[in-house]
């Protein structure tokens, strides 16, 4: 049987899909958060956090409750003639909650080690609000951005339970590289789930080496993004 | 020209409770650590939100609890030095000055860039890191960047403290001169009296979030209105004190009488305690004069400790040492006199003239 290639673009798809949308919701959150002390906040932490240790599987049948045709956001869904469960937007969904913690606590732990002195001085300068996160915050925190982004994609590429849950596993549609491999070794076709395997390898491989050049290497000279404050 | 400053706030250990004003003239915030001056810049420059009170610069109101007014930080155009300078470690030292400046025409940016450069003495600087600059350097570019904007008013946040002794004496003078003339109001905060003194026309004494004393400096030095103040302008001598008459005190941790100028002193209250500056203890050489003059006791030498060119001697009065180390008076001067006054066998004989006497109440 010849390989049918489409695992690998669904899987990509899936992760750079998921990962824009985590990179700019995390993002959001995060400085939402920043400004806020309290228990609600705190508590809604935890929620956030809660796809980094629930089982996959446990968040595929919740987000399956909820986007499934009688969850509350399934209906309303439906309302406007779209189906969500098994459909490729489904494996964008359930990839993007499983990563999303990642990227969270990245961004958060990138902010919140940025000189809050830098963000003052650049408020007593006439700076507005989104001047200073631009100028001055995004720039620094962008290591810990990255980092997350990274962290973030490459939990996405390897998401498997939530995504058999939500989106099961439709060749062409909805089989991403760990479900195809999954059931190449349930049909006991070794050689497939060998051969999905090792390009999963090198295309994680490929990410970080990718990564790395671009971060460390791509301009030695001058890495203002990876300059630290100088205290 | 005048910033207005009245405000109370809350913090975790003690009120801050200030009130004071700042003219053209450079004023100096002076206080021990703790005593609220970083904080009281922060609620001028609109970082921190005071509970209550008025602030207002050149007749413009900045914050005032009554009317629900507190202008943003942004909105202020009060430049602030941070004690760290806070420069942005991402942007070259050009970028760093000309951050404040994006609502200005390119070319205009450039010349006022221009402009700061060449008054900080940065030329060639332009496009280095912050991080390959100096203290002294980055200190610079910090005040060239808070000048950009041509601020109402400067505040200065332990401007010399970060940097190198060897380094200050050269940037505290750029930093007097800068001042001249700046000719708004501009506030600085040090612990340090001498540097207080040297770069100030006024004084605000900050203790325990409180103003001790406010006003011009020789004034504050001079005639301190309180044992506290004293002690943070530099007194090292003083001792409890009970008034006998009206040109005499009774020094009872010294166990004398002193003479002291007659007529009211120019204190709030009764004396209570009487001091001396360690510079104006006067050493008798000739013995000719010890009988003559006013507060002239004997006295001999507990321990002594040198600088380069000058050395504060710790006296005991009355008695040779009784081992115990303990002393009644520091005294400093300079070393030609000490090696003069070392040929003469102990006790010496001090003292203590009654215009150089400080009476202080509470």
């Amino acid at each position: 049987m010849p390989l049918d290639f489409s695992p690998i673009w669904i899987s990509l798809e899936t992760s750079f899909v998921a990962t824009a949308i985590t990179l700019v919701i995390g993002v959001a959150v995060a400085i939402w958060r920043a400004n806020r002390r309290g228990v609600g906040p705190a508590l809604l932490d935890s929620v956030f956090l809660l796809p980094l240790v629930l089982p996959p599987t446990v968040v595929g049948f919740l987000l399956l409750l909820i986007f499934g045709r009688n969850g509350p956001l399934g209906r309303i869904l439906l309302h406007f003639g779209a189906t969500v469960v098994f459909s490729w937007p489904a494996t964008v969904i359930a990839a993007a909650v499983v990563s999303f913690p990642l990227m969270y606590l990245s961004v958060r732990a990138a902010l919140e080690q940025v000189d809050s002195h830098l963000l003052q001085a650049a408020r007593t300068l006439g700076a507005s609000e989104w001047r200073v996160f631009r100028r001055v915050a995004l720039p620094l925190a962008w290591p810990g951005i990255l980092a997350g982004t990274i962290l973030a994609f490459a939990r996405a590429l390897g998401e498997f339970g939530a995504t058999l849950m939500l989106a099961g596993s439709i060749p062409g549609r909805t089989q991403t590289i760990p479900i195809a491999i999954y059931f190449a070794v349930e049909a006991n076709d070794l050689h497939q789930a060998v051969a999905w395997s090792l390009i999963d390898i090198f295309i994680s491989l490929a990410m970080v080496a990718g990564m790395y050049y671009w971060t460390h290497l791509q301009n030695p000279a001058r890495p203002r993004w990876t300059r630290e404050s100088n205290r | 020209m005048a910033l207005e400053v009245q405000f109370e706030k809350r913090l975790a250990s003690y009120n801050l409770n200030v009130e004071f004003s700042c003219d053209a003239a450079p004023l100096a915030v002076l206080g021990p650590s703790g005593a609220g001056k970083s904080m009281t810049l922060r609620c001028i420059a609109g970082l921190e939100r005071p509970d209550r009170g008025h602030i207002a610069l050149d007749g413009r109101v900045l914050f005032d609890s009554s009317r629900g007014i507190n202008v943003p930080s942004r909105d202020r155009r009060i430049g602030l030095l941070f004690q760290h300078y806070a420069l942005f470690p991402h942007l070259t030292v050009a970028e760093n000055i000309s951050f404040g400046l994006d609502s200005l025409p390119i070319a205009e940016r450039a010349a006022r860039v221009q402009r700061q450069i060449a008054q900080a003495h940065l030329a060639g600087f332009e496009n280095r890191s912050p991080r390959e600059l100096s203290g002294g350097e980055q200190q610079r570019v910090a005040l060239a960047r808070a000048l950009a904007i041509e601020p109402r008013a400067l505040l200065l946040d332990e401007p010399l403290s970060a940097l190198d002794t060897h380094l200050r004496g050269q940037i505290e003078s750029q930093l007097i001169d800068t001042l001249s003339n700046f000719r708004r109001p501009a506030l600085f905060v040090t612990h340090n009296m001498e540097e207080a003194y040297r770069i100030a026309t006024n004084l605000v004494v900050l203790t325990h979030g409180r103003v001790a004393a406010h006003g011009p400096k020789e004034e504050i030095f001079g005639h301190p209105p309180n044992l506290e103040v004293a002690l943070l302008t530099g007194l090292k001598n003083f001792s409890r004190a009970k008034q006998i008459s009206t040109d005499a005190v009774e020094a009872l941790d010294w166990n004398c009488t002193l003479q002291t100028l007659r007529g009211p002193q120019p204190i709030a209250g009764p004396p209570k305690y009487v001091g001396i500056r360690a510079h104006y203890v006067d050493f008798l050489e000739a013995s000719s004069c010890v009988s003559s003059g006013a507060n002239v006791f004997p006295c001999w030498l507990v321990r002594a400790s040198e600088t380069p060119f000058r050395i504060t001697l710790y006296l005991r009065l009355h008695n040779p040492p009784d081992g115990s180390g303990e002393h009644h008076l520091q005294a400093e001067l300079f070393k030609e006199k000490w090696l003069r006054m070392k040929q003469h066998p102990q006790p010496w004989h001090v003292q203590l003239s009654p215009e150089s006497l400080m009476v202080l109440p509470e």
